[in-house]
């Protein structure tokens, strides 16, 4: 099992309406959650470009989360149902590279579930500490 | 062409907010190592007038090409350093913020990992801002006109401060008369005027302005479009005020006794959609609609309009008032204050103490909140008139005779009492409206955990809301008396009035472009864009981008199969330029 120091590094890609807005509403309301993650923001879900989940989990980054609006209140109307095609897909690939497509979260958080988002980091933490790192760390190790 | 980057990076303190958590000096100097960064401070406020400056100043003299600031999120301060930069002669996107408050300091206690966590946010944005390049503000024209929904005492003095300016207001109401829950109540409280000497010139106004058209039995049923330009789709089954209707595209004023479906085209949208009356039946063990005997406040206001106090035909000897029924009730779900029920049950008490003299009036309260101009004198006022406070919690209400008993806890005296009186009035609180979930779905508004829309900022924007160009007036944002909704619903009409006055809002710069180079004509962006704004050249073949229609939301970018589509502001080699500074 993994070993209690290891700290998972998690890339959050969270859209500008809604995720992001929820992250900012966590530190409005100082609701604590691990530092283990770092936000990139983006306009819309649906414009992560599988290359970004890709980089980070090829680059040893422990996970991945994408932060898009609850369906139905996407500020560009569909964005999030794009997004949640693409990641299916996308992880259908990932197995089939051998990646491990668990690493990969998409969660729908609106910009009033401050406490959502910190309860998704704290179990994504949880998570992929349970879990342990992500093997790519050591590809040229193999 | 692209110049060297030469990026000033700006560690903000936030007084203690950030540097409280982070060690904002060990961040500048990192930042002062990485590439491109030419110089790297730190300073307790950057967002204040020295702060905005020192970065103006570094732009015009160590030849800043690129800006990055390290302190709240984008969404509160972005437009403030990016009119500063553009001040001093540099293109406001080449600013960039690192969210290292709401994201770091007030998210994370430990300040080894907050410290880390904050450089790493500056890497990454810093990674980015060295591949960021100027954008063009661009604006478009604004509808003139503000759709108003709700008929209220808000809605209506929101729609005649717009209309008096000159613009076309459509004021939607639900119900079939304008007035909303005022219309139901007796006096004012604290200068006991007759709220018909109040509301009925109001209405009139409303009915008579040339640039209001009223829809009554009308609902909004959709909402499309952004600040400036919104569609509203309203339904009504009846139609008055016509002759200010003319604006709106459909022809409602032509069969008023029919279902109708309008399309208003305006540039800003009210909300005063008002509020619920506490359900007093929710409170079983208060004894409402089983006894003859328990009535609530609203019902007193009819019975003190019409002077009329009697039950069973009998002049009540003992009349007594209960606070705070359905509010400051966790277990209700409503743990927050109505903030009327106090006032109002000081003016009925003592109406009742002046209507019938000889009569006991006694008021069981939790507390008495008496804010407000004058409210503090009218209560004492009431007590100076014989009315008795008791500080109690009823627990039950029990018929005994024709009479009823009150039984509780006297929280002063830490004793239970047994209390018997003739009439009991319920001082029923405020909800957020049944129906207020519809409205929140169609504007996409955001409520607080109390289930009322949730304003901006709730000291700085308190009638904004999270959807540019639709604000907040009454009871809809939470509960409030009457002076307080006209405040509010005059602060919501100035607020509406800006884009209309402007006539322009700006529109988004970072709007998606095609590579005609690499551009297959494949088509699946025009497929994937809900707003139309790709369309194939019908003699190349290749895509173009309207960049009116665009939004930028880039859902069109990721979708391109030859990457011949780039959104500009959050490209590809941007994000993961993020990507590497972050994880590389």
């Amino acid at each position: 099992m993994a070993d209690n120091h290891f700290e998972p590094k998690i890339v959050a890609f969270l859209c500008n309406w809604c995720t992001y807005t929820g992250a900012d509403l966590a530190g409005t309301s100082r609701i604590q959650y691990p530092p283990n993650v770092r936000i990139i923001r983006l306009m819309c879900s649906g414009s992560v470009d599988p290359t970004y989940v890709l980089k980070p989990l090829l680059d040893g980054a422990d996970g991945v989360l994408i932060g898009g609006c609850h369906p139905g209140d996407c500020h560009y109307q569909s964005g999030n149902y794009k997004a949640r095609r693409r990641i299916i897909a996308l992880k259908e690939i990932l197995k089939n590279a051998g990646l491990e497509e668990d690493r990969v979260w998409l969660r729908w958080i609106s910009a009033s579930e401050g406490g959502r988002f910190a309860e998704t980091v704290t179990q994504m933490v949880e998570f992929l500490k349970e879990k342990g790192p992500n093997p790519m760390r050591e590809k040229w190790a193999v | 062409m692209k110049s060297q980057p030469r990026i000033g990076v700006y560690i903000c303190h936030c007084g203690v907010n950030i540097a409280a958590t982070v060690d904002v000096e060990q961040v500048a100097k990192f930042a002062a190592t990485l590439p491109d960064v030419v110089v790297a401070r730190d300073y307790l406020y950057m967002c204040s007038d020295p702060g905005q400056a020192l970065i103006q100043q570094d732009i015009v003299e160590r030849g800043l090409n690129r800006v990055v600031v390290a302190s709240c999120s984008p969404r509160m301060h972005e437009p403030t350093f990016r009119a500063a930069a553009q001040q001093a002669g540099l293109n406001p996107y080449l600013v960039e913020m690192a969210n290292i408050r709401e994201q770091c300091s007030w998210v994370h206690g430990e300040r080894e990992h907050a410290t880390a966590k904050a450089k790493a946010l500056v890497a990454s944005v810093v990674a980015k801002t060295a591949r960021l390049e100027p954008l063009e503000e661009r604006e478009v024209g604004v509808t003139p006109g503000t759709v108003v929904i709700g008929g209220g005492i808000a809605g209506m003095v929101a729609a005649l401060d717009i209309a008096d300016t000159g613009f076309p207001v459509y004021l939607v109401e639900k119900g079939d008369h304008l007035g909303g829950r005022v219309a139901d109540l007796n006096r004012t409280f604290p200068t006991l005027e007759p709220v018909a000497e109040l509301l009925e010139p109001v209405i009139g106004r409303v009915q008579d302005h040339p640039n209001i058209s009223i829809y009554l039995d009308a609902q909004v049923v959709g909402v499309e479009g952004y600040v400036g330009n919104f569609e509203v789709e309203v339904t009504s089954r009846r139609v008055g005020g016509e002759r200010g209707g003319a604006e709106g595209r459909g022809d409602p004023a032509s069969t008023p006794s029919t279902s109708s479906s309008s399309t208003l085209s305006v540039g800003s949208i009210i909300v005063a959609t008002g509020y619920d009356v506490f359900d007093a039946r929710r409170k079983p063990e208060l004894g409402y609609g089983q006894y003859p005997n328990v009535i609530t406040s609203l019902e007193m206001e009819q019975r003190l309009l019409d002077e009329d106090l009697t039950v069973d035909g009998r002049l009540p000897k003992s009349v007594a008032f209960i606070q705070c029924v359905g509010s400051r009730d966790v277990q209700l779900g409503n743990p927050y204050c109505s903030r009327v029920c106090c006032m109002y049950t000081a003016k009925q008490s003592r109406l009742v103490r002046e209507l019938l003299p000889e009569t006991d009036v006694t008021v069981f309260y939790m507390d008495v909140r008496t804010f407000g101009k004058g409210a503090e004198e009218f209560y004492d006022e009431a007590r100076a008139k014989g009315v008795r406070y008791r500080r109690g919690n009823v627990s039950e209400i029990i018929r005994r005779g024709s009479r009823v008993a009150l039984l509780g806890e006297d929280t002063l005296l830490g004793q239970p009492f047994d209390f018997e009186a003739d009439l009991v009035v319920l001082a029923v609180g405020m909800e957020a409206r049944s129906d207020v979930g519809d409205v929140s779905t169609l504007l996409k508004l955001p409520r607080s955990s109390d289930g009322f829309f949730l304003e901006l900022h709730p000291k700085l924007r308190p009638v904004d809301t999270a959807v540019d160009g639709v604000f907040l007036a009454g009871c809809c944002q939470g509960p409030k008396d009457i002076s307080d909704t006209i405040s509010q619903a005059k602060a919501a009409a100035s607020s509406a009035l800006i884009p209309l006055i402007r006539g322009t809002v700006p529109v988004e710069s970072a709007t998606a472009l095609v590579d005609e180079e690499w551009c297959a004509g494949c088509g699946m962006c025009v497929e994937v864009c809900p707003f139309g704004a790709p369309a194939l050249d019908p003699l190349w073949g290749f895509s173009r981008i309207n960049a009116v229609l665009c939004k930028g939301c880039g859902s069109c970018a990721s979708a391109c199969p030859s990457k011949a589509i780039r959104l500009q502001h959050f490209t590809s080699e941007q994000i993961l330029a993020q990507v590497d500074a972050l994880i590389g």
